[in-house]
């Protein structure tokens, strides 16, 4: 009995002494929430060294395939021989998930879209990029450089890759007449009871909230991402309708290939490799950009703060928005590439007008990913808007309830 | 003195594994609990705070959310006994000794298969056109009723092993003495078999209470957009970890109490 005492008093100690030591850690600095918030003092890098043999990389999925999805869709292999440098790729699901992974720092670099860049820049995760060590800059698109979401007051964090639409996805079997609007999930969701589904992160309100802009002017909504307690509350209750029609939430992309195959699902928003992916496996299932136009994505690829394989990761950069890859990515995962020169290099010689590379007439009607902040992204000073730790916590009760 | 060293070093290792790698983590999570998290970059701030528990116990939904996770445990704990009973009765009682070896490699088997499997198992067999569609015309579809079969099915075994070893301790003659004087067979099991075992079946319902309470995976394969304690814990996990560890701490809470509660059943001896 005395020993177990002893032993007790032992683990009780050592538990103490760890809690202790935990609580003692820095106090980490908060960010300002404004707009013209200042980032962290950091420096890109001067210049390229050896390569160090290898580089992490966080990508959504699709963005850098090796061969081991599918073995003819590789753009990865090739470049590791020639380069020195061996990729190592982890993907992710959600934005929420990238800045989480991010931040343990193991990654060198990381595909990001505009609602997760401040957010890694603002908490010196990762660093400004000197673009003149990548050689396929300059042939970017200049409508994608230096946007809110890739740069604070002129000095460019990432490297753009691409951009595209959230589509409508539907099982053409199930759902007829073929939906050209967002009631398909959200009005008319009740006609699919239970095999409706929906993206499973705070950024999807924004969807919520596209849709009230063009269905509801009275909210007068005029960003997706800009909402005022009142039109936040109108897209919840949106949500929160819409959720007694959702059979499932997806942020794994495999998950949603296999409902739709399956027809557990039949429609709901998707990314255009998910429907690639199902139509591959013989799935009846086509996508269309509904008439109320859609939310988006324009990613840029970022580089860590801690990363000690800068060399590998600007090269790796580099080789992703070169010409030819840059023109295999936007195939194989349905976007626009962000190099004018991969419009002629790719499969399908359509590719770019469909996608709309060079159309800013088209994307002025896509709302990308950004991160919604208490000063109002469309203008509005008369009122605060809600940040995006109120769309979070509303997301939680929309999940929750 | 020297076989104290000897002891000393012999338990070193696992002492040190115990207490840094298991109930630190267990600290390093209660102790996340009271941090807050900032709101644009989600950073952890270490500053005290009892916010993360007021929000969570004034907010109905996430009272809401560990009402339906202990209701899930409760029902996958009933299901497995009332499976795990008479089976492992059939298996100590009344099949032939040289089957039982058999018998037990079976309950076993479905152990050796992948998690993952199992649960994906479940979810192509309850979706559209899987084999109850075809066979039965009907499934219950993704949800509560398509997540209790299946978390009573990965669980079961963890039920039926300790009933089986406390029917295995239980002397044939006992139930031949009741049969004697003259009980039926109902009477024997409620006033003979049962009090017998209930250590057995209390040291059972925790594999089965515990894994089921903590569960997040099986959810999300075959839950359809049900939420429960553990998928809470994981949306919390990117955007608000000090939250997610406030809800974490609330099931090691109610494991420690359920746990508490067993040792009165004094079946903490039969594991």
């Amino acid at each position: 009995m005395r020993r177990t005492t002893f032993a007790r008093a032992v683990a009780l100690s050592a538990v103490t002494a760890l809690a202790l030591s935990g609580c003692g850690g820095t106090t980490t600095t908060t960010a300002g929430t404004t707009g013209g918030f200042v980032p962290p003092p950091l420096k890109p890098l001067a210049k390229l060294g050896a390569p160090e043999g290898s580089v992490n990389v966080l990508a959504w999925p699709g963005y850098v395939e090796d061969g081991s999805n599918d073995k003819t869709v590789d753009w990865v292999t090739d470049w590791e021989k020639t380069s020195g440098c061996k990729v190592n790729i982890k993907t992710f699901g959600t934005s929420d998930e990238a800045v989480q992974l991010m931040r343990t720092g193991q990654y060198d670099t990381v595909s990001a879209s505009g609602d997760a860049t401040l957010r890694l820049i603002a908490g010196g995760d990762v660093e400004p990029v000197n673009t003149a060590l990548i050689t396929n800059y300059p042939d970017i698109f200049d409508a994608l450089k230096n946007k809110p979401w890739n740069s604070v007051n002129g000095v460019v964090y990432g490297i753009p890759h691409g951009r595209g639409a959230n589509l409508l996805m539907y099982r053409t079997d199930k759902v007829k007449p073929a939906p050209d609007s967002w009631s398909a999930v959200f009005g008319g969701a009740a006609a699919h009871k239970g095999a409706v589904t929906a993206y499973d992160s705070p950024i999807y309100i924004a969807d919520a909230a596209l849709y009230l802009m063009k269905t509801q002017p009275g909210l007068g909504i005029k960003n997706p991402y800009a909402l005022d307690a009142k039109q936040l509350a109108a897209a919840v209750a949106l949500l929160k309708a819409q959720k007694a029609n959702v059979g499932e939430y997806w942020s794994d992309y495999l998950k949603a290939v296999q409902a739709f195959k399956a027809g557990s699902t039949v429609v709901g928003t998707t990314w255009q490799v998910i429907a690639n992916l199902a139509q591959s496996e013989k799935a009846p299932v086509a996508v269309t950009l509904p008439k109320e136009g859609a939310t988006g994505w324009s990613d840029t690829w970022m580089v860590s703060a801690k990363s000690p394989h800068k060399t590998c990761a600007y090269k790796f950069i580099d080789h992703m928005v070169s010409p030819k890859v840059n023109a295999q990515v936007a195939e194989y995962f349905g976007e626009a590439p962000a190099n004018r020169k991969s419009c002629a290099l790719t499969v399908d010689k359509n590719h770019c007008a469909v996608f709309h590379a060079n159309d800013e007439a088209f994307f002025s009607k896509i709302y990308y990913w950004n991160t919604p902040i208490p000063q109002c992204l469309d203008g509005r000073t008369n009122v605060r808007c809600t940040d995006y730790a109120q769309w979070t916590k509303a997301w939680t009760s929309i999940r929750n309830s | 003195m020297r076989r104290r060293l000897s002891l000393a070093g012999l338990l070193a290792a696992p002492m040190l594994w115990l207490v840094v790698a298991y109930l630190g983590a267990l600290a390093v999570i209660f102790a996340t609990a009271f941090w807050s998290t900032d709101p644009f970059t989600n950073q952890v701030v270490r500053t005290f705070t009892l916010d993360n528990f007021h929000s969570l116990l004034s907010d109905p939904t996430y009272l809401r959310i560990i009402a339906r996770t202990l209701l899930i445990a409760a029902t996958v704990t009933v299901a497995c006994a009332l499976i795990a009973i008479p089976f492992a009765f059939f298996m100590a009682k009344v099949a032939p000794r040289r089957i039982r070896g058999l018998l037990i490699a079976l309950v076993l088997v479905p152990l050796w298969a992948s998690y993952l499997v199992k649960a994906y198992a479940w979810r192509t067999m309850l979706g559209p056109g899987g084999v109850l569609d075809a066979t039965v015309g009907a499934t219950p579809g993704y949800g509560l009723t398509a997540l209790v079969i299946t978390l009573t099915y990965l669980w079961l075994p963890f039920m039926i092993l300790p009933v089986y070893a406390g029917l295995e301790r239980l002397p044939d003659s006992h139930l031949e003495a009741s049969a004697d004087l003259g009980a039926g067979n109902w009477t024997t099991f409620r006033r003979v078999v049962l009090p017998a075992i209930k250590p057995s079946i209390a040291a059972g319902t925790i594999f089965t209470f515990s894994l089921s309470l903590g569960d997040y995976i099986a959810v999300q394969i075959v839950g359809g957009n049900l939420q429960v304690l553990g998928t809470a814990v994981l949306q919390n996990i990117t955007l608000d970890l000090p939250f997610a560890a406030a809800l974490g701490t609330t099931s090691a809470l109610i494991m420690v109490i359920y746990l508490l509660a067993v040792r009165r059943t004094g079946a903490l001896e039969n594991l």
